[in-house]
């Protein structure tokens, strides 16, 4: 099953220690067990844009489309077992610990 | 099969129905689970299979084995109902359905003997894996726990949908929304049907045996309204306690689990004198212990002892479930309140304190000092309690503080702390409870001559 992880700030979980981050661990053991399926980090919200159409008119604002104080800073396809495994797999991210991680299921259409 | 009139009325068939029913449901329901991957199939051609012996059996006699006829009929019923839906998946799990069960049939006739079970691995251990994979599903840490409980009480236990409903207090409607949603999830999040992998099962069992004890506390004292004990609640998470016991004897989670079953015990060998014939709570130390059951007070001591047995052959520390039994079992092995071992006790609520902790355990840690060492001592804990947020809204805690001043014959002092505790209190014999207590406060605080603290000791969370 594909499973997207969301990467996620969260203003209110433990300060980052840049030595205790083991990104680098965490995508070779994704790429030994082959359920790597593309991931990276985003820029921050202040480079988003967001984009909608109303009556046919393209309105850009920027910024993201909420404010708020948790945001997405990077993302994660795999491809795995079930949610077990990717449980496992978010839970080792040095982001479950400085801030969360979203496990959500791909939904493929039929 | 037995002749049709050799005393089989349809009483008499109700009976074994009934009895079959309950004890061979979960092994089919849960065999039929794995293979098939449809909850609700699953569970309506169990249902389908009972209706049908209901009306089968009292024409045709009992089967000579009534459970592998429940089993037989269930499978195929579920046969009938892929074949309908025949969907080229349904055709794949109708097949592995249909190989496995010819397999077992094929064993079953080689052996020559009248098979247990028409289902694939009737050995023991492997339909208890089907009963844990079902459990462990069921009580998986990504469902909520309202639902983990409700999915729990409809599947496990077999409560039917009505009367998961009542434990909720929601509509029959709302559990079926609800029940639906939990499955949905289950399918559309990929929750593996499995018993967990090795080391995955240390947390995943204290899962299961969290949402046991959950049921069971439900049981014991509902939190909000009048209906305090709910006694069948509390024994079907007794019966499923014995059920995860035998489940896991096997494995390293089993101290625990036996501490969980122990802790049950105890606490249910209260429930007759807990509450008055008016409804009222009856403190700990104010029961009748000639009320309490000594039959499930020695059941609970000799299952703490093999807890404790079988801890020290696995090695480790006891879990917090054995430290709260054995709590437990010095409140029940007192022959009088006065006689209890509260030094031993405090210390147990330290050990506790350090394995999982909780400002609850702390607020009974500081009781119990209290009983052992004096309300002072108490107080001081209760001090630090104080200042812990998360304990700002917990009507113990000020409960507590106005027992432990009441015992120091500070009356005065006390009221308010009652009157805080009353206003946070959530059910009714509760709120009765602390309402008199109040009264007597008012009372002998204007007679000041009066030596004697009036009532019993302090509140206890009568929980451990």
């Amino acid at each position: 099953m594909e499973y997207l992880l969301f990467i996620v700030s969260d203003p209110a979980a433990p300060t980052y220690i840049p030595e205790e981050d083991n990104i680098e661990e965490w995508v070779a053991d994704l790429e030994s067990r082959g359920v790597a399926r593309g991931g990276n980090r985003l820029r921050p919200v202040s480079d988003a844009t967001t984009v909608t159409v109303r009556d046919g008119k393209t309105i850009v604002t920027d910024g993201p489309f909420t404010e708020t104080k948790e945001w997405i800073a990077g993302f994660d396809l795999i491809d795995v077992e079930n949610l077990d495994e990717a449980i496992e797999i978010a839970a080792k991210h040095p982001m479950a610990r400085f801030g969360r991680v979203e496990v959500r299921p791909v939904w493929p259409f039929e | 099969m037995t002749s049709p009139d050799a005393g089989h009325g349809a009483t008499e068939v109700g009976r074994v129905l009934a009895s079959v029913a309950s004890s061979e449901r979960l092994r089919i329901v849960s065999t039929l689970i794995r293979i098939t991957g449809d909850w609700d199939l699953s569970e309506d051609c169990f249902q389908d299979a009972v209706a049908r012996a209901l009306t089968s059996w009292p024409e045709c006699g009992l089967p000579d084995n009534p459970g592998a006829w429940l089993t037989t009929v269930s499978k195929n019923l579920v046969i009938d109902a892929l074949r309908r839906a025949s969907t080229e998946r349904n055709t794949t799990r109708r097949y592995a359905l249909e190989t496995e069960i010819d397999a077992q049939e094929r064993l079953t006739a080689a052996s020559g003997g009248e098979g247990r079970e028409m289902l694939p691995g009737t050995s023991d251990d492997a339909l208890d894996d089907d009963r844990l994979r079902l459990i462990f599903t069921c009580c998986h840490p990504a469902l909520a726990m309202d639902a983990r409980v409700a999915l729990t009480l409809r599947t496990v236990v077999g409560l039917s949908v009505r009367e998961t409903a009542h434990v909720f207090l929601v509509t029959e409607q709302t559990m079926q929304k609800r029940l639906v949603r939990t499955r949905a999830k289950i399918r559309a999040a990929g929750i593996p049907y499995r018993v967990p992998p090795a080391e995955m099962l240390p947390e995943r069992t204290s899962g299961v045996l969290a949402v046991i004890y959950l049921l069971f506390t439900e049981g014991y004292s509902s939190g909000s309204g009048a209906e305090l004990v709910r006694s069948a609640l509390a024994e079907e998470a007794i019966r499923l306690s014995r059920l995860m016991v035998t489940l896991t004897r096997h494995s390293t989670q089993l101290p625990e689990v036996l501490g969980l079953l122990a802790l049950e015990l105890f606490q249910q060998s209260r429930a007759g004198s807990r509450i008055d014939d008016d409804g009222d709570l009856v403190l700990l130390e104010d029961q009748d212990r000639r009320l309490w059951d000594g039959a499930a007070i020695s059941e609970g001591i000799a299952v703490l002892a093999s807890a404790e047995e079988e801890r020290q052959r696995l090695g480790g520390v006891p879990g917090t479930y054995q430290l709260q039994a054995q709590i437990a079992a010095q409140h029940a092995t007192a022959p009088t309140a006065a006689a209890t071992n509260f030094h031993r006790i405090a210390e147990l609520y330290a050990r506790l304190g350090r394995v999982s902790p909780s400002p609850i355990i702390d607020l009974n840690r500081a009781i119990a000092v209290a009983l052992a060492e004096g309300s002072e001592a108490g107080l001081e804990l209760l001090d630090i309690l104080d200042r812990n947020a998360h304990l700002a809204d917990y009507h113990l805690l000020p409960a507590a503080r106005a027992d432990l001043l009441r015992r120091g014959g500070r009356f005065a002092d006390a009221l308010p702390h009652y009157m805080r505790a009353l206003e946070l209190a959530p059910s009714d014999p509760e709120r009765r409870f602390l309402q008199r207590r109040i009264d007597e406060m008012r009372t002998t605080a204007q007679t000041p001559s009066s030596t004697a603290p009036p009532g019993g000791p302090p509140m206890q969370v009568d929980a451990t």
